[in-house]
């Protein structure tokens, strides 16, 4: 047997190493649900709603039935056993809609489910779906969030007319008195703020195959998703399986941003398919689908107040917060505003605090976690409320924050809504970004660009998240994360965690951490995830979570394992334990001459010639770990853009992001992170929106008309980072994954204001389009 | 997004193509594929047999004779922007076709297609009408030859009959010292025209002698910025003269209105377009 190891010194915990994930993805050779052929694989095509409300009189499937290929076709009626699509969230009093996995007798926006058909095909199927017949009676429909509010509007559900899901009121402090105060002697700034629905819009859209076997009952279900080991639980459940007789696999995941952090109506519906018609069968989301059926993000209208002294010191805020829920609750639809409630403070030092959720019903998708799930409202809220706090007291920007932040020696500060910030210095990311872009230097450039009749802007952005979800208590299903590490007889390293990386590269990072504590290669490691039969209970990626939590619970068992190689190491030297050190892939000891390599122990731990008295053989350890508190990053974007006065359109000029994640296990992929981030976060700023008609359409449900950035859209993103270290793990870190579309709408929205101000611009709205800067700027210009 | 079931055939002359298409009920012309497509996989288009002119090797050519350029209809987005014929004898219709879509559909979508399809987005007919372009129409009943005017009717409806199809773009070559640009301002998610503007102009003494002008995206078809021409022509070549003419590149005219840009936006960035092309092509004119 070889046991031979290549052994080094050399650390690789903080290096840019490059992902060893890319090789296949890059080459086309990876793996996605859509690759995944079955012999006798049948296919299915979904009939959907085109009303966003209607009531269905009656379903015709008969001519569809006889079409060719066609094998079965089933409506609402025919899968009333299954359970209904879960909710995860617990807030009082919530009303949830029976969110069944296909229509009866009623649809509730344009992509709901009515039918399912399944032919030998998918050519046959999707013509046969045009055989279906249904008869709708359309009934009004309401797509906006404040007018499903207002009296008289049509009831989404008509058991709850007005359109209510639920509403919560936090309180912090004493803002009436703050207000008050401020009322008197300081200064009260308002203003109405939108974030705008968006489509996550995954690079691969949603699919599932499901497999059926008669013979022991066993379903194996392969689903584009975020959380294995959730979805089979929750799978399970809809579908009367015993949880052990279901396996989730999750193959290659082309991107999810949250939109895969979900339990959809076809999971279930493909499984009761399959076991139905005994067959394998598999359900690919088109793009359109993807557009009107997979949850969309954000979808908020935010009425911010906010008081300070003259003197800048912000004293309170009061936030109403309307939620575009859409028709149903998805995973966690509910819960997505409440993050915005908690982290409405940003990293201000203010004591008083009041907020309301009002989550209204809509006849749209529902929304859900999009790629910061709402924190890019909170911040964009709160950092879009100090820059208009600056303005009324003509401050400068940066001046009014660094006067609020809390000093770097206040951590672990509590804030006025119940979070604990786990460490900081928030002063520094600023200062290191503003050196950047030489902030005195661009102040003087835009000046001088004024008087030329040039509107230059500069916009800031201090951001801060909460992340590294999180204590169990605080999280819907369990906070947790796991990871089981094993060492093979010939030394090679299998790595198992219960997060699902899909993008975020822990196929990499994870072996940094496992390389480093055995001194091997990055080639002698495998990281295993997204498979329910191998892998033990994990809850998955989302929430910049993964490195965090799953990766401390890989640390844990890699540092068990390690204990557990000396203790063989002592035995095979024959020296004491504590006399053993590990360096460069070889246990040796002063008190003897001889060494032994980690390969020679991985061996000897399999064959055993030499147990030591009381071990066990093997080398495998499986941990867990319930973080004890979040993790808080935070960081300065700077975004410096030129609008157009005559088109109204932004350029970008400069784009800075400083970031601060914690211990940086690879700073490759956190820049890549940050640009992913970025990318998205002025995609919500300058481009994207999911708009719906009166009637409930969406008129933007194709790529020709929502407008997801392109590689042009994008500027060179100068990122720098500081590193404070969370001391909530012991790796030290706190996540990326979300901070760069956090931090950066504010910055640009920041910055179009910025620019427009002579204008007397306070506040323009997303998605900042040409049209809708042009307006801002005729409107000011003839005022 | 699957199309209905579709016959296909991929002749390899015109005449055959013209038998087919005469031959075939329900049958379409497929070019590059561009838009036809997509609109089969939406289930807008469902024809029942699809003619793919790709193989017709008579169809794709750029050539100059007689101050004359003739382009055949399957010639790519690409080979007209990169072509040293246009590039040297037509500028405007190189830099109109180097606007289209991306490097994808620059490489499959071809001119006979783009014009025959006749988005009131798309970027070629407002060079085409800038230009004065002519096509010629091939039907098994022989072949005519119309103004581009006259071709394009409406939004994507043209002057084509049943059984005809578009076999040759022809343009002028450019005089000596015209200086020419087209500048649009794009749908950031399709790459289509808000307003794409292909100006010419040529001056002599300091003054201007020749504008044309064409305008597509704006309304519900491409046209000539006929307003636009006359108030330029014999004024003296300056920023001021083209600031005024392009204020009239939408006078008159229905803007269209979308999500992305209302009528009265749309008919303003028209006239800064307008302004912009100007400045560029004069800027070039020598």
């Amino acid at each position: 047997m070889a046991t031979a190891t290549p052994t080094k010194t050399e650390t690789l915990v903080g290096k840019r190493v490059r992902r060893q994930e890319d090789p296949r993805l890059i080459t086309g050779t990876a793996t996605y649900v859509e690759d995944l052929k079955m012999p006798g694989m049948l296919y299915a095509v979904i009939v959907r709603s085109p009303h966003a409300a209607a009531r269905i009189q009656a379903v015709r499937t008969q001519a569809a039935a006889k079409a060719p290929g066609v094998q079965a076709v089933f409506t609402g009626a025919d899968v009333e056993s299954v359970g209904p699509v879960p909710c995860a969230a617990a807030l009082p009093g919530l009303r949830v809609p029976k969110h069944t996995i296909l229509a009866t007798n009623r649809v509730y926006f344009v992509g709901h489910p009515v039918t399912v058909v399944v032919a030998t095909d998918r050519y046959l199927a999707r013509d046969a779906a045009d055989l279906v017949e249904v008869d709708y009676e359309p009934l009004p429909a309401v797509s906006e969030p404040e007018k499903a509010l207002a009296k008289g509007a049509p009831a989404v559900h008509p058991e709850w007319p007005d359109n209510i899901a639920f509403t919560t009121h936090t309180e912090g402090g004493d803002l009436k008195k703050a207000f008050a105060e401020a009322a008197k002697t300081g200064v009260i700034v308002k203003e109405r703020i939108i974030s705008q629905r968006l489509v996550p819009m995954a690079m691969e859209t949603r699919g599932v195959v499901a497999e059926w076997r008669e013979g022991d009952r066993h379903l194996t279900l392969y689903s584009s998703t975020q959380i294995p080991h959730l979805l089979r639980t929750q799978v399970a459940i809809q579908l009367g399986l015993p949880e052990n007789h279901l396996r989730v696999i999750t193959p290659e995941v082309g991107g999810g941003f949250g939109s895969k952090l979900n339990v959809y109506a076809e999971e279930a519906l493909m499984g009761f398919v399959a076991m139905r018609v005994n067959k394998p069968i598999k359900w690919i989301e088109s793009r359109r689908e993807n557009f009107q059926t997979t949850i969309h993000g954000r979808g908020h209208v935010d009425y911010a107040e906010m008081s300070a002294t003259k003197d800048g010191t912000i004293t309170g805020m009061k936030i109403k917060i309307i939620q575009d829920l859409g028709a149903y609750h998805q995973l966690l639809t509910p819960l997505i505003p409440t993050l915005s409630v908690l982290m409405m403070p940003g990293l201000y030092n203010f004591r008083n605090v009041e907020a309301d959720i009002v989550g209204a019903f809509t006849n749209a998708v529902p929304t859900d976690a999009y790629r910061g799930a709402g924190r890019p409202e909170a911040t964009h809220v709160i950092e879009r409320m100090v820059d208009i706090l600056a303005a009324e007291l003509k401050m400068d920007p940066v001046e009014i924050r660094l006067k609020n932040f809390p000093s770097k020696d206040a951590f672990p500060f509590a804030t006025a809504t119940g979070l604990m910030y786990d460490s900081g210095d928030y002063a520094a990311p600023l200062h290191r970004a503003l050196q950047i872009v030489d902030y005195a230097g661009t102040r003087k450039k835009q000046a001088e660009g004024r008087k030329q009749g040039r509107y230059l802007g500069i916009g800031i952005s201090t951001y801060g998240e909460v992340c590294a979800f999180g204590p169990s208590p605080a999280t819907p299903a369990g906070g947790w994360e796991s990871a089981t590490v094993k060492i093979e007889p010939t030394a090679k390293v299998t790595v198992m965690t219960g997060s699902s990386p899909h993008g975020q590269g822990q196929e990499t990072t994870f072996a940094q951490l496992a390389a480093d504590a055995f001194g091997v290669s990055l080639d002698d490691i495998v990281v295993i995830h997204g498979d329910t039969a191998v892998v033990q209970y994990g809850i998955g990626t989302f929430g910049s979570r993964a490195t965090a939590v799953g990766g401390t619970a890989v640390y844990l068992a890699l540092q068990d394992l390690r204990a557990k190689c000396s203790k063989f190491a002592a035995h095979m030297l024959g020296v004491a334990l504590e006399s053993v050190t590990f360096e460069g892939g070889v246990f040796s000891s002063g008190k003897t001459a001889k060494t032994v390599s980690f390969g020679e122990v991985a061996l000897e731990a399999h064959i055993c010639r030499n147990l030591p008295p009381g071990m066990e053989p093997g080398l495998v350890v499986t941990r867990f770990f319930e973080p004890a508190n979040f993790a808080f990053p935070f960081g300065a974007h700077i975004a410096v853009v030129e609008v157009d006065k005559e088109t109204g359109e932004t350029k970008i000029q400069r784009y800075i992001a400083v970031d601060d994640c914690g211990k940086v296990i690879n700073p490759l992929m956190v820049d890549g992170q940050v640009h992913g981030g970025v990318a998205q976060g002025l995609g919500q700023a300058l481009l994207e929106e999911a708009v719906y008609d009166e009637g409930g359409q969406l008129v933007t449900g194709e790529l020709m008309s929502y407008s997801v950035p392109k590689a042009h859209h994008v500027p060179e993103i100068e990122c720098d980072r500081t590193e404070t270290p969370s001391p909530v793990n012991p790796l030290g870190v706190k996540g990326v994954g979300e901070a760069g579309t956090i931090g950066c709408s504010p910055a640009l929205v920041n910055a179009v204001v910025d620019a427009l101000s002579p204008l007397g611009v306070r506040h323009i709205d997303m998605p900042m389009t040409p049209q809708r800067v042009w307006r801002v700027i005729q409107e000011r210009s003839r005022t | 997004m699957i199309a209905q079931s579709f016959e296909y055939s991929a002749p390899d002359s015109i005449a055959e193509a013209l038998r087919l298409l005469a031959s075939h009920q329900g049958s379409r012309v497929l070019a590059g594929g561009q838009s036809l497509i997509p609109m089969m996989k939406l289930r807008l288009s469902g024809p029942a047999h699809l003619i793919d002119l790709a193989r017709i090797a008579e169809l794709n050519y750029i050539g100059e004779t007689n101050g004359s350029i003739r382009i055949g209809a399957t010639s790519t987005h690409n080979q007209l922007a990169t072509s040293d014929t246009l590039r040297q004898s037509c500028p405007l219709l190189a830099e109109a076709a180097a606007r289209i879509g991306d490097v994808q559909v620059r490489n499959l979508g071809t001119i006979g297609g783009s014009v025959s399809h006749n988005d009131p987005a798309a970027d070629y007919p407002a060079a085409l009408q800038a230009l004065r372009a002519q096509v010629r129409l091939v039907s098994q009943r022989g072949e005519r030859t119309l103004p581009i005017d006259k071709f394009l009717l409406d939004a994507f409806t043209t002057a084509l009959e049943p059984g005809e199809i578009l076999a040759e773009v022809i343009v002028p070559a450019d005089a000596p010292g015209l200086g020419s640009a087209y500048l649009k301002h794009q749908q950031p998610a399709s790459g289509f025209a808000v307003a794409g503007v292909a100006a010419q102009l040529g001056m002599k003494g300091g003054k201007i002698t020749t504008a044309r002008l064409g305008i597509t995206g704006v309304a519900s078809n491409s046209y000539r910025g006929a307003a636009v021409e006359a108030a330029l022509e014999g004024r003296p070549a300056q920023d001021s003269s083209l600031a005024e003419a392009a204020g009239l590149a939408a006078k008159g005219v229905e803007a269209l209105s979308d999500v992305y840009a209302a009528a009265d936006y749309r008919a303003h960035i028209a006239g800064v377009m307008t302004r912009r092309a100007l400045q560029a092509a004069l800027a070039r004119a020598k």
